[in-house]
Formats: C-alpha cells, structure tokens, sequence
C-alpha cells in the first residue's frame, strides 16, 4: 500500500482583486492543477518547481492544512483535511522558513512540550532526543530561548523537534534555505541516513538540486500546477539536458579546445568553459585536457536546479 | 493538553516573576476603574434604570466574571488574524490537539486572572449586600449564569477568531462584540433603547450572560416585560451560541487557505 496516494489532485483559489474603488473583479487560480503519484513506504523523493508552482500548496493539502478542491488524497491510508489531528501523530513537518518551536521557551522546553503534545512515551521521547540531538549536534543550545538560536542552529532544533515523536512519513519545505556549506551538508548526511536507517518516507522541497541528489532518489517536478517530471535522478538530468561545466584556467592563451564528449561554450583569455553532459564522467575530458596542454587551474561546476528545469518546464 | 501548553507558558512568564506581578496588578486596577466610575456615579444618585448601587455590582461582577473567565481561557483567538498572516497556524493545524485548543493555550497569559478575581469580588460583595431572598433555585441559577455567561463570551471570541480566518485582520471587529459587550452589559439593560435589548437578547445573545439571570436572583420584575422564562434559560441559549459557534470555527478551518509559502 503506498504510504501517500494522491489521483487528479486540485485546488482552486478564488483571488478577488480590487478594480477601483467598489468595483472588484474575482479571478480562479488553479495553484495545483491535476496531479497524480504514490509515494511507496520507506522513498525519499524531491519536490522542486519555480515559485508559485504549487510546491506549497500540495504539501498543505498532504498535511490536512488546505482542503483540496478537488480528486482523490490518501496519506498513512487517511483523508488528512477530514482526519488532520490524527495524521498528525504519524508526520513530521519541517517548514524552512518559520519554526514550529516556541520563539520564548528555551529548546528544552519546546522538546518537552511536543513530548506531551504527541503523548511520546518517556523511552521513546529520551531515545530519540539523545540520537538526533548528538548526531545534530545541539546538545549545547537545549537551555537557549529558541529565538537566540542562528538559522542554523534553529533548522536542525525543528528537524530534531519534528522527529521525536517517530513520524512514518517526514515533509521538509525548503530545508536548506540560508544555511552555509557545512551546514547543509551535515543535514543532507543526516537526512539519507535517517531515510536509509529508519526507514522514514521523506518528502523534500528546495531550490538546491545537490540537497535531492544526496537525500534523494526520486524527483517530481511541479510547474503551473502540474507534473512535469516524475523519475529518478538520472532521468531528470536526461530530460532537463543537464550539463556540468569544467573551468579551465590555461597557462598561455589556446584556441578553443576541442575535446570527444564536451563543448566549448565560452572563452574568456586563458579561462575556458566547457560543458559536459550530467550522466557522464568529467575525468576523461580533465585527463585529455592535462595531456595536451599545461593547466594553471581547473573547477567543476555542478548542474543548478535552474539550469535543469527550464528545459522540463518547456516541454508540453 | 490545554494544561500542557498553558503550563509552559506560565513558568516562562514566572521567569520574570516582577512583571508578572506588576502586569496582574495594574490590569486589575484598570478593570476596576470601570466600576469605580459606577461608584462615582452613585454619588450623585440613587438608583440607574430603578438598580440600586448593589444590584448594579451583581450585574458588573457576573458580566465581568464571565469575559474574564473566557478571556484567561480563549482570548488569544483575537490574535488568530496574526497567526494566519504569519503562517503560525499552519503549525497547529499539523500537531495532533484540536487547534483551538492550541489557539487558546498557546501565549497562555495567567495575569488575565486579574479581571476575574477583581470582578469575582465585586460580585460577592454586591451579592452579600442586595437584599436576596436566597432559594435553592436562586443559587442553581446564579452558578448556572457564571458556567453559562462564560461560555457565551468563549463563544463569541471563537466567533471572532473564526471570523478573522476568512477576513484575514479584523480582530477590532471581534473586539467590539467581546470587549464592546462586557461595557454594555455592566449597566443594567433598563437604561437602554429597547433595540438594543432585543439585539443581546435575539442576535448576540449577550442578556443571557447577566441580565436575565440577575432579574431572578435579584427578584426584580423585567422592566420590558420579556417572557420570564428567559430569566432561567441561560444554559439553553449557552448550548445553542457554543454549537453556533464551534460550527463556524469548523466551517473556517475548512475554508482557510493559509499564506504563499
């Protein structure tokens, strides 16, 4: 049984704009627009689209926030806007840019109070707040107001605060937002390994492509309210005609290199740029570069989630 | 679960133990400014709408006592405009306790105590020194009128809350039903238009919260001459406003449609 089973899913919002001063016009918005997937127990799958997609809107609806308007909707086998309060004992829900923390309680008291919240049996409760809180490294901030706690330090306290009471299935809307390298990177490690150790169903939206190709191996992506991708991560670089670029800084000025599986698509003095497709090594194209000319400097740049969707996002 | 979430937020607020104390105390000397102007008015008469001073004390205190009951309880609905602006509900509505229980609770202040101790003293006294003729029934009603006025007044700040769900913020138009209706029915009904007796009797059933209780246990005749047995029917017209309004709170969290992120 899937863990989320969602059929020709919408939802309409009526935006009532002001046309001078009594006169207003009304306008339907499909923010979701028919979408249909399943999320098998145990997947951990990327959500991505541009802004206004419908990221937030689908992951409201799974939650039991918004009433869809329409289609068919099942998480944990529960209508959630019908059975909210109790699928919210089997979720956890991590939205980037608020907290679920209490901004006044130090974090100790914010833990213990979603303690009681979920009713977590004490053993369970002390379990999980000494794993996640050391593999998260928090332990120092426990007596710290949450609102003296910096964004990062904040986003691992809600992950950690999200987790106590062993959710089946863990939403994450845009977890790495502002956070420095180390930090996302701890959080990306500490997401596979608890997808991949615990088995929790994970569902992670973001504009950072490296946070779903190292937490996830699946990836939908929404745009105008429909599904322009559903696959693995491969594919999405298939699709999405993902390139990574090679930044070659030579020592003397050179024609454009021309060298199998890549492209020159910019040359700027001794620095070129040349473009090798996602699916494919960068190592051949560095060694054949290296033995047919002397290399000053050399960097590899990683495909951007905004270099990938336009090319899905034109599709029809 | 109320208990829970109130009590983290009373042990926060006991961190700074001065201003709790001087929070609570200048609140109960402002809810009592309004009756001291009560107080100020009786000394330059006698009796206001045929109410003596101690009658009227019955009528403040019972009034008074049951916004402050509510109040302390679910006054934190006016804030839900906020909260649906700042995306703070969306977290409540995804932890397994009803969110109006977590509305309520959450920012739980206890010195709003204040006002129900303060007008909990001024009942008392105007109790004691009215001329009562105590019956068994008399009793049942004034304890029914503080159960019921209380639920009247939660009803209508979970109204208030409902209604800022759809409007977005218009916690001054809840406030004028919630707070606006305290100030209304300190005075006794007699000195108004009779418009505005039918409005807290048939629309905003804020009579039942003081008046007509008080007439029975006061044993004074209804100056309008309403059917007596709105003097007794408090607990009915309570069960009907909470079922009104925990309908509306419903219909709102199913039309809510929470912010762009």
């Amino acid at each position: 049984m899937p863990m989320i089973d969602v059929h020709d899913l919408r939802r309409t919002f009526l935006i009532r704009e002001r046309r001078g001063v009594l006169r207003r016009t009304r306008r339907e918005v499909q923010a979701v627009d028919g979408i249909t997937f399943s999320v098998e127990p145990g997947e951990a799958v990327g959500y991505i689209g541009p802004n206004g997609a419908g990221k937030s809107t689908t992951i409201k609806m799974l939650t039991g926030i918004l009433v869809p308007t329409s289609g068919h909707l099942r998480v944990a086998d529960l209508d959630p806007s019908r059975r909210r309060t109790e699928l919210a004992r089997r979720i956890g829900v991590v939205f980037g840019q608020r907290t679920g923390l209490w901004w006044d309680l130090p974090l100790r008291d914010s833990f213990e109070l979603l303690r009681r919240i979920y009713r977590v049996p004490t053993p369970t409760y002390e379990r999980n707040l000494s794993a996640y809180v050391g593999l998260l490294e928090i332990g120092d901030l426990l007596g710290q107001p949450v609102r003296q706690l910096s964004l990062g330090q904040r986003m691992r306290a809600d992950i950690v605060a999200a987790l106590l009471h062993d959710p089946e299935i863990l939403y994450l809307d845009e977890p790495t937002i502002g956070l420095d390298i180390a930090s996302k990177q701890r959080l990306r490690t500490f997401l596979r390994e608890l997808n991949a150790d615990r088995g929790t169903t994970i569902l992670l939206t973001t504009h950072d492509l490296v946070d779903i190709e190292q937490v996830c191996r699946r990836v939908m992506v929404i745009d105008h309210g429909r599904l322009a991708f559903d696959g693995d991560f491969a594919a999405l670089h298939a699709a999405g005609q993902a390139t990574r670029t090679v930044v070659v800084d030579f020592h003397d000025e050179v024609p454009p290199i021309d060298v199998p599986g890549s492209r020159v698509v910019r040359v700027d003095g001794v620095r070129q740029w040349l473009t090798v497709p996602a699916g494919t090594p960068t190592g051949p194209v560095i060694a054949a570069l290296a033995s047919s000319h002397e290399i000053a400097d050399l960097s590899i740049r990683e495909p951007t989630i905004e270099d990938v969707l336009p090319h899905l996002y034109a599709r029809p | 679960m109320f208990g829970a979430i109130a009590g983290a937020w009373v042990r926060a607020g006991f961190t700074y133990r001065t201003s709790f104390v001087v929070l609570t105390s200048t609140g109960m000397i402002l809810t009592f400014l309004d009756f001291a102007i009560i107080l100020i008015m009786f000394s330059h008469l006698d009796a206001l709408g045929g109410f003596t001073l101690t009658q009227i004390a019955a009528l403040y205190g019972l009034s008074g006592f049951a916004i402050g009951v509510a109040d302390l309880l679910l006054g934190n609905a006016e804030m839900l405009g906020q909260r649906v602006r700042d995306g703070t509900l969306d977290q409540m509505l995804v932890r397994p306790v009803p969110a109006l229980v977590q509305v309520a609770a959450d920012r739980f202040a206890l010195r709003r105590v204040g006002r129900v101790l303060q007008s909990g003293a001024v009942l008392g006294w105007g109790l004691s020194a009215a001329p009562i003729d105590w019956t068994p029934l008399r009793v049942l009603v004034l304890a029914s009128a503080l159960v019921c006025g209380s639920l009247i007044f939660a009803s209508l700040f979970v109204l208030g809350g409902a209604f800022q769900v759809f409007a977005g913020d218009a916690s001054e138009v809840a406030n004028a039903f919630t707070y606006g209706g305290n100030t209304l029915t300190q005075y006794p009904l007699a000195i108004y238009p009779v418009e505005v007796v039918r409005a807290v009797t048939f629309i905003v059933p804020l009579a039942f919260v003081n008046w007509y209780p008080a007439l029975y246990v006061l044993g004074v005749d209804d100056p309008f001459d309403l059917p007596a047995a709105f003097q007794v029917a408090s607990p009915v017209v309570a069960a009907l406003f909470v079922a009104v309004a925990a309908l509306t709170w419903r219909t709102a969290l199913r039309h809510y449609r929470s912010t762009g992120s």
